[in-house]
């Protein structure tokens, strides 16, 4: 790890400010920026922690009924606090990494990284929910534009992320064997004017939604109406642990088992 | 009732207490004053020329002390390897150099090529980003059988192919199995691959080079399973260094798994940095760089041939492997593939004719050695593979199949040199249809396809030749080192004992086990007795921890050891009772005069040895302290048999193991706790290398596995609750104790239990087309079978 400076504000305006600084780099949970730094893959001259942050964290209920987590909110916190809420999402919440990456992970950062892998990007997209920095709302849809890209301008901070609540959802998530990342996870979200699909771990272009299985869904939401159904192979991720041809099938048969457990 | 104490009982292990709470002492706990820190520039590529290496303005960085390259070692032995295999014309096999740091070329992703001494550990890497190294790269050679092609780039220049040795045995049964094979009713053939592991062991590697001015003496603190086999190594090939001026020490080790036998560049490099600077060097391993350093296993790639008569008894059996080494010949590296596999390829069977052939082949990618097994995994699994094939093609249960062709009378002389002393493998056969309940596996299955899965059983015997090894043995098939094992069981004044043996423990549990054995003999307790190892400046010179051999070996010099003590305890008694040391007995921690009520309490004896007022030295020296060497008569031959069933998800591909049965003969048991323990976590390693784990290099050489992120280690909930048996019990005939070693048997015996089920599962679906998935049969790879 290359030196650094280390600032921990406690407001998002004083984030902000010190994001303004050259080589700032924001820090939730350090789940994925400190062992890249520790790999010397990364190296900020001033690392932003927004952990210190009360007013980024937590997990609440708006007046208009959306479910509303804090930007540095941890999975752990997620996992238990949004239960009863949004069982789908806490439910995935509580499968990320093990206890310790739970602990420390945050939304915000798994959000802002985009890891093709991450679990969260999928329940983000599925949900059609609105991130929200120092600046603006971005909705899901907008939001996510590839591999570990998003609409994030440079030094803007997701201080807050806002679920519509679903009638019903699951995630289903393969693990790949090794890093236990999803190879392929699978988010499906039921609401009344239709219903959304996201996949996560198995595109060369990040998390997406199944259009088809969507619409098929929309119609008749039960794993039956997904018969026939296939995402094609080209474009998907080929790698040790999955093919193209095997991550295109597993989609199929994670959205089956989502949409099975969810109804 | 079970035992509370001594042989048989199960008492909790002592060492986990300063383990579990955090006061362990492990190398990297070891800090000197005036401590300095080396990182090491390792080559990015595979294979390249160095042409220069630049380390001007790195030298100049803040805190370096010095950086060193290949040129600092010019004139200073490479490391040595430890065995020379002749190969099928008699010639002795290609032995490179390996240099402490690289000269000329670099030979593998992760080969050191500078080393630079700072300060502070993060000094050193900042520096080391300021060399400027100029590799010309060449082509990699990373596939084996390309290695060995015509005009193959070499991976070393000086010698004449990548082809380290092409050896046959026994060659002089070459024509006879041929012959049978022309002759058989039925011949079976399966080529197979038995994957590049990466050990893994929870503690990395850590070295700490320490120099004293005003004796000359050097002292290395490092990570190994035989710290008395590093001195030899180092101090005689490759510093210069005779053993009364240099020590080594391996204090706590945090698990070994073979990695840690052999002798490796860094710690070579800390011991003489250390000489150069007068200061301590101290290297500990990052995870990224055991991958790149520690010597991997397995790395076979094997075609085998069953032949069997028309009544299905097996007839012959032909192999043809070719074994990776990687870039260098690590230190029992040629060993692996030959002597400790070959030797194995009869198993448990009747098998009148064996021929093996192995190809070992340099290629740009890390050394190749041991793993927990060392070549009698890759033995077991390719034998009993081929075995399940043939149960299949010929219609026949794979069980009543092996049932068949058991041996069964002992001593047996087997086609491939060793002899087996003793054995009951119907007896553990029969123990394991008991465990395993294999009388409900179909119930089970039906219960497992009711929820959309398909079940399969998987069932097979392994032997292992352990206690390693008959030094006049061993030396004759080109080992440079003996494998006795020696003890020097000291009694204190006060009747407590030190035991100074030359095993090493690195989670066996020596501790708790060793002195069960002696207040066994002397009926004391075993809270009296102390083990003491890992410190060459302790005990006599020991050969370590490795091939299931600490108590067979270890425990048996030990035994000895104390049986000199007690004879002359026995002396000591006798004049303090004024009667005959002939009469006199050994019992619960006294020494009684036979058909007497006289007695004389063992501390009163010790006490006499260190006071000697009244003591008989006319006969006999005062003290109590006795050394011994064991050196075994004949290797020690565990068995068993093991049974895996697993769940096979058809959606995904994905297995899991539902029950494993294990069913050993260990001999006899010193304590079943720890053996238990020993077999879970070897069935555990196994199933990662049935289901998880692989090295992958890509065709540049790049490890593409070379993290956590890709490389699968097993978890505690990719295994099952097991079911281990080790009631079948024939001790072993030439040790004292009747004892086997049990250390490698569940990473042996459980890779190919766990692939037949998965053939069995495919099987009962109908895939009968699948006859072999290679390993790890990840998801992926059984999806695409099962698909293709």
């Amino acid at each position: 790890m290359y030196n650094f400076d280390l600032v921990r504000p406690t407001t998002i305006a004083d984030a902000v400010a010190a994001m303004g600084q050259e080589g700032a780099q924001a820090l939730g949970g350090g789940q994925t920026l400190l062992p890249t730094m520790k790999q010397r893959l990364a190296s900020p001259e001033t690392v932003v922690s927004l952990t210190a942050i009360g007013e980024m964290q937590g997990v609440c209920i708006s007046d208009d009924g959306k479910l509303c987590i804090g930007g540095a909110t941890p999975h752990a916190v997620v996992a238990r606090e949004a239960g009863s809420k949004y069982p789908g999402l806490a439910g995935l919440a509580s499968h990320i990494g093990d206890p310790a990456v739970r602990a420390r992970g945050t939304i915000g950062g798994s959000l802002a990284n985009n890891d093709p892998s991450a679990c969260y990007p999928s329940a983000a997209l599925a949900s059609g929910a609105t991130i929200i920095t120092n600046t603006r709302e971005i909705a899901a849809d907008d939001y996510f534009q590839g591999m570990f890209t998003t609409a994030l301008e440079e030094g803007e901070i997701i201080t807050e992320v806002r679920f519509p609540i679903p009638e019903v959802s699951n995630y289903q998530k393969f693990e790949q064997p090794a890093s236990r990342f999803a190879l392929v996870g699978v988010f499906v979200a039921k609401y009344a004017d239709g219903v959304r699909v996201a996949v996560t771990g198995a595109s060369e272009e990040g998390v997406f939604r199944w259009s088809e299985a969507e619409a098929a869904l929309g119609k008749d939401f039960s794993a039956s109406a997904l018969e026939g159904l296939t995402v094609p192979a080209d474009g998907m991720i080929g790698d040790l642990h999955g093919s193209k041809a095997y991550r295109a099938h597993l989609v199929g048969v994670m959205t089956k088992r989502a949409v099975t457990a969810a109804a | 009732m079970p035992k509370d104490h001594g042989i048989g009982a199960s008492p909790k292990r002592r060492e986990d207490l300063r383990f579990l709470t955090g006061n362990g002492n492990y190398t990297d706990d070891i800090n000197l004053y005036g401590q300095t820190y080396v990182h090491f520039l390792r080559s990015d590529v595979a294979h390249g020329r160095l042409t220069s290496v630049d380390t001007s303005e790195a030298a100049k960085m803040p805190g370096v002390v010095r950086i060193f390259t290949g040129d600092d070692f010019a004139g200073i032995g490479g490391l040595p390897c430890g065995w020379q295999v002749t190969d099928k014309h008699g010639q002795p096999m290609q032995e490179p150099g390996h240099p402490v740091l690289a000269q000329g070329k670099v030979r593998h992703v992760g080969d050191p090529i500078a080393a630079i001494v700072a300060e502070t550990y993060e000094q050193a890497r900042d520096a080391a980003e300021a060399i400027v190294v100029d590799i010309e790269e060449l082509p990699a050679v990373i596939n084996m059988k390309d290695a060995v092609k015509e005009g193959a780039p070499l991976v070393h220049d000086d010698l004449t192919s990548n082809l380290c040795y092409d050896w046959g045995f026994v060659e002089e049964n070459k024509a006879a199995t041929d012959e049978a094979f022309k002759n058989a009713a039925h011949v079976t053939t399966l080529e197979l691959v038995n994957n590049r592991l990466v050990a893994n062991p929870m503690e990395p590697r850590v070295a700490v080079g320490d120099y004293n001015r005003s004796t000359d003496d050097s002292t290395l603190y490092t990570t190994s399973q035989n710290p008395h086999v590093i001195r030899l190594l180092m101090g005689a090939f490759v510093l210069g260094i005779p053993e009364h001026k240099l020590r080594v020490v391996a204090p706590d080790v945090g698990g070994g798994f073979g990695t840690k036998i052999f002798h490796y560049a860094e710690e070579a490099f800390c011991t003489f940095a250390a000489r150069q600077i007068k200061r301590p060097v101290k290297w500990t391993s990052s995870r990224s760089e055991a991958f790149m350093s520690d010597a991997h296993g397995r790395d076979h790639v094997t075609k085998i041939e069953l032949a069997l008569d028309a009544d299905n008894n097996f007839m012959a059996v032909r192999t043809d492997t070719y074994a990776n080494m990687g870039a260098y010949l690590s230190t029992f590296a040629p060993s692996v593939p030959t002597w400790l596999h070959g030797t194995l390829m009869a198993g448990n069977y009747r098998t009148p004719l064996v021929y093996v052939n192995v190809k070992a082949v340099f290629t740009n990618t890390v050394p190749v050695d041991a793993y927990r097994g060392a070549g009698r995994p890759e033995a077991t699994y390719q034998l009993e593979r081929v075995i399940d094939k043939a149960a299949r093609e010929l219609g026949v249960d794979p069980i009543k199949l092996r049932r068949q062709n058991f041996i069964s009378e002992f001593p047996y002389q087997t086609p491939v040199a060793v002899v087996y002393d003793i054995g009951d493998y119907t007896a553990t056969m029969d123990k394991l249809e008991e465990i395993a309940d294999l009388s409900g596996f179909e119930a089970r299955r039906k219960a497992s396809e009711a929820k959309g899965k398909l079940r399969g059983l998987g069932v097979n015997c392994y032997i292992e030749a352990c206690g390693i090894a008959p030094s006049n043995l061993v030396g004759q098939l080109g080992a440079r080192a003996g494998l006795y094992e020696s003890a020097t069981v000291r009694v204190n004044a006060t009747g407590s004992i030190s035991v100074m043996t030359g095993s090493h423990s690195h989670g066996q549990g020596h501790e708790t086990a060793f002195p069960q054995v002696i207040a066994e003999m002397l009926g004391i307790d075993e809270s009296m007795i102390e083990i003491v190892h890992g410190d060459t400046a302790k005990g006599p010179m020991g050969m370590g921890t490795y091939g299931s051999r600490s108590l067979a070996v270890g425990g048996s010099a030990m035994v000895r050891a104390t049986e000199k003590i007690i004879n002359k305890a026995k002396k000591i008694a006798a004049h303090l009772m004024e009667a005959s040391d002939a009469d006199i007995e050994v019992k619960d921690g006294k020494f009684h005069v036979a058909g007497t009520d006289k007695s004389v309490a063992w501390g009163d004896v010790t006490l006499a040895a260190y006071v000697p007022h009244n003591y008989p030295l006319d006969d006999i020296e005062p003290g109590l302290e006795e050394t011994a060497l064991y050196d075994p008569s004949n290797f020690t031959y565990p068995s068993g048999a093991y049974a895996c069933e697993v769940e096979l998800d058809p959606d995904t591909g994905r297995v899991t193991i539902e029950r494993f049965s294990a069913a050993d003969d260990f001999g006899n048991i010193i304590n079943p706790m720890i053996v238990s323990g020993q077999v879970h976590g070897g069935i555990g390693q196994g199933i990662g290398q049935a289901l998880l784990e692989g090295a992958v290099y890509d065709e540049n050489g790049q490890l593409l596995t070379g993290s956590y992120m890709d490389y699968a280690m097993p978890r505690a909930n990719d295994v099952p609750f097991y079911a281990v048996d080790h009631s079948c019990v024939t001790p072993c005939t030439h040790n004292p104790l009747g004892v086997k070693g049990c250390g490698e048997a569940g990473a042996i015996g459980s890779p190919p239990a766990v692939v037949n089920a998965v053939i069995d599962a495919l099987h009962s679906a109908g895939k009968t087309h699948i006859t072999h998935i290679d390993m790890p049969l990840s998801p992926n790879r059984v999806w695409t079978a099962m698909n293709a």
